[in-house]
């Protein structure tokens, strides 16, 4: 009985996201940490090379410059590159643990939330991990933007049922 | 070696780290890159309401409150002790533009002529914090990810779920900034 809850569990985490990760150790709570210093890292890298700039996102999608495409274009190389490495030489996580890969499943939500998301992104410059850097770097008026991203996202699960996947 | 801290850093840097991310957390622990779940997750955790698509453990996804939790501490980290304060140089005829609806200050990362708290009871304060927040909130849901889930760890696993989302996501803020946000803009 217990087992069927927690795939049940599982399966609704599931539902519309890239990252779901299960793992059958249980670390203690501050094992995150590891997590959170990742994540200085990665901001230290949004403000530095000027990625949460509501400009160079503007540039973006006018055109004006190569910046952004070349942050995306070389990360994703760079990501691809690890991914396959990974995968090639089944490496295991520091726990020792696999490392899992799940296909993505199409579905229309990708075309007409992606087309949503990116309305939204190019008035606020910013996508969710920049929104977060902005937050810190002490723009405190983004404190709005990030709790009305948090109500969109509480609306679309109200409503996903009546919205066409 | 602090002066190339402080200078702002060049695409192909930031572009590796940010790639390098994706492996790091698969490494540290079958992690999958991605942040926009963090907005479901808070979700889940004050207001589930009820509603199915928010019953579930969020706990067990906690890693990545504490990610973006590092996120913020980064933001603060770079503007307070790496030198980011100089306005930064952009394309003229962006500059031009953007001085047709007053927006003149360029400095920081935020134009603070558009996004200020006292701005958010303005009509065009109101449609860039509170809508431009909403239709990020609500899109990155409904496409199952955002930049880090689907254009950077999607496309790095190669799914083509993952690149539709992309190229929607691009279509959509092409649209946005060049046919509807100057109307926006000159409210």
């Amino acid at each position: 009985m217990k087992t069927q809850k927690e795939e049940t569990d599982f399966e609704v985490r599931s539902l519309d996201t890239m990252c779901v990760n299960e793992s059958n150790l249980s670390h203690p709570w501050w094992y995150n940490f590891k997590y959170l210093a990742v994540g200085i890292v990665f901001g230290i890298v949004f403000v530095k090379a000027e990625i949460i700039s509501w400009f160079r996102i503007q540039e973006m999608f006018r055109l004006q410059s190569f910046h952004m495409y070349g942050v995306i274009g070389t990360a994703v190389v760079v990501g691809a590159i690890s991914v396959f490495l990974i995968k090639k030489f089944n490496v295991k996580t520091i726990h020792g643990e696999e490392i899992t890969f799940t296909n993505k499943k199409f579905n229309k939500g990708q075309i007409y939330g992606g087309l949503i998301f990116g309305l939204g992104w190019a008035i606020t410059g910013a996508c969710p991990g920049p929104l977060f850097a902005q937050l810190g770097t002490g723009v405190l008026a983004i404190s709005v933007v990030i709790l009305s991203s948090i109500a969109g996202t509480w609306v679309y699960g109200k409503f996903r049922d009546l919205l066409p996947h | 070696m602090i002066e190339t801290i402080t200078q702002p850093w060049p695409w192909y840097t930031a572009g590796i780290i940010i790639g390098l991310i994706v492996p790091t957390l698969l490494i540290l622990g079958n992690k999958h890159f991605g942040i926009s779940a963090n907005l479901r997750h808070m979700c889940a955790a004050c207001f589930p309401s009820n509603i199915p698509f928010f019953k579930y453990d969020w706990k067990k996804e906690s890693w990545n409150l504490f990610f973006i939790g590092g996120i913020f501490i980064g933001g603060f980290i770079a503007a307070h002790f790496l030198g980011s304060d100089a306005p930064i140089v952009i394309h003229p005829a962006l500059q031009k533009e953007l001085a047709t609806y007053g927006i003149t200050d360029l400095s920081g990362m935020v134009p603070t002529q558009l996004f200020a708290l006292h701005d958010v009871f303005t009509l065009r304060g109101f449609i860039m914090m509170v809508g431009g927040g909403f239709l990020v909130g609500f899109g990155t849901r409904y496409a199952g990810g955002c930049t880090s889930g689907h254009a950077i760890m999607g496309l790095s696993d190669l799914q083509w779920p993952s690149l539709v989302a992309t190229i929607c996501f691009m279509i959509g803020g092409f649209v946005m900034a060049n046919l509807i946000l100057p109307f926006i803009l000159s409210l």
